[in-house]
């Protein structure tokens, strides 16, 4: 297929509510037609100049102030819209969410931050997605909104497959819930990548709750070696209750090598991704442990 | 498809135009308003080449809707120059030869004034993390590095 990224070739109808209850109404009126709903577009819009996808309604939410706002008086609320490069400016998310902080900055380049979202990058549900892993680990939730109801999934069910959400067409992502973390924890995120602006061959979010020399809890998470991204289940079963020495980690590196799932891509070899992923995980859990403040 | 009405301020004066819905923001700048600084280089949003500010952030016109910039300001590089003076980011590029072919130039221009306003005074690391979303297939990077360093120190130096 022919692309020409210079034009959108697609015509649509456009559609810019200015409150929230102007976009749940217009979600509801288009439910059965081709609407998409659009915040910065870094992802919907390379797809619409690159592939078949068909759009016959574009629902800009990005100008509806009621879905901007990082709400820090209990864990983290993310309004839908708000920036990467916003969220990543706020004091509690450095602090306390390293990974989140870390995998926004991953992302990239500073003008691609300035317009995307984590609804962007939730609804979009690439297994590529940086931002999934540590939302995951975190055991954050999304808040689906429509015009006579409201759910509140967590991330780890709400992504299904490759581009596969459980986002009903009346539905929008209103905001993100991420909870306190324990006083006792510490996370970290790393991925690798062709160059640091890349998308990920393969990335990782560790979550660690630690007592003295012993995991209390851990949480892994890993991105671009499955269809969605993968919580390291067995992996996190070797670590919960156990001192954490090198001869553990090693073990909980080879376990998570065995339960990812890549493949072959553009990106890179399943084989690659198998053996870099013992690395990355005793590099993030070093780190998430590390940060445990005592 | 009809045309719709948007409405925005460009390098400090309002502009009242029709726009298609599927017009992208770079199009409407350069075939449109005659602005042809700012360049198309992948359309992708990986070469940084169509950065344009809006509301003084970063942002790539290739991947912005024209309908979308309604009651929003936009900068691009025509704007910088104030007459006949150049900016300061400009003149450091000038200056230090980080400019050959002056494709990825707009681009590294704005994107550099973004990264001084946040940093005023980055290290080199800090100024490659910055400038990674901009791509140079001329020069090496490494005077376009050396003319960002330049202007941070000459705004530092007027600072004091």
């Amino acid at each position: 297929m022919q692309t020409n990224t210079r034009i959108l070739a697609k015509e649509f109808e456009y559609l810019a509510p200015k409150t929230l209850d102007e976009a749940l109404n217009l979600l509801n009126v288009y439910k059965d037609k081709q609407l998409k709903i659009i915040a910065g577009g870094t992802d919907l819009l390379v797809k619409m100049k690159t592939t078949d996808l068909n759009v016959d309604y574009l629902m800009n939410i990005k100008g509806i102030e009621e879905l901007e706002y990082i709400d820090t008086e209990k864990g983290l609320k993310i309004g839908a819209v708000t920036s990467l490069s916003y969220i990543a400016k706020e004091k509690k998310v450095k602090a306390r969410y390293s990974a989140l902080y870390e995998s926004i900055h991953s992302i990239a380049a500073p003008a691609i931050r300035n317009m995307g979202t984590v609804a962007g990058n939730l609804g979009n549900a690439s297994p590529a997605a940086d931002m999934i892993p540590p939302l995951m680990v975190y055991g954050a939730k999304i808040k689906l909104l429509g015009k006579q109801r409201e759910r509140t999934i967590l991330v780890e069910d709400f992504i299904t497959g490759v581009g596969k959400t459980l986002l009903e067409p009346d539905e929008l992502i209103s905001e993100i819930i991420i909870p306190e973390v324990d006083v006792h924890s510490g996370s970290a995120f790393l991925k690798k990548s062709r160059v640091k602006a890349d998308l990920s061959k393969i990335n990782c979010a560790v979550y660690i709750i630690r007592e003295k020399n012993i995991c209390k809890d851990c949480r892994i998470a890993f991105g671009s070696v499955g269809i969605t991204v993968l919580r390291a289940n067995k992996t996190e079963h070797l670590l919960k209750g156990k001192v954490i020495n090198s001869e553990l980690i090693n073990r909980a590196a080879l376990e998570a090598s065995l339960e990812i799932k890549p493949i072959d891509d553009i990106r890179s070899t399943a084989d690659y991704r198998k053996a870099i992923s013992r690395t990355l995980l005793k590099d993030c859990l070093d780190l998430a442990w590390s940060r445990v403040k005592n | 498809m009809d045309k719709i009405p948007v409405e925005f301020t460009l390098n400090g004066q309002k502009k009242q135009i029709m726009v298609f819905p599927n017009d992208l923001l770079i199009n409407i700048l350069r075939d449109e308003l005659y602005l042809t600084g700012t360049k198309y280089g992948c359309g992708i949003g990986e070469c940084g080449a169509c950065t344009v500010f809006i509301n003084d952030e970063p942002v790539l016109s290739c991947l912005t809707l024209a309908a979308s910039v309604n009651g929003k300001e936009i900068t691009t590089i025509e704007g910088l120059a104030k007459g006949n003076e150049l900016h300061p980011m400009q003149i450091a590029f000038l200056k230090n030869a980080a400019v050959q072919c002056g494709f990825c130039t707009p681009g590294m221009i704005l994107t550099a004034i973004a990264l001084l306003k946040e940093n005023p005074n980055p290290t080199e690391e800090e100024i490659k993390e910055y400038m990674r979303g901009n791509i140079c297939r001329c020069t090496g990077y490494v005077q376009i590095i050396k003319a960002i360093k330049a202007c941070a120190s000459e705004q530092n130096k007027v600072k004091r």
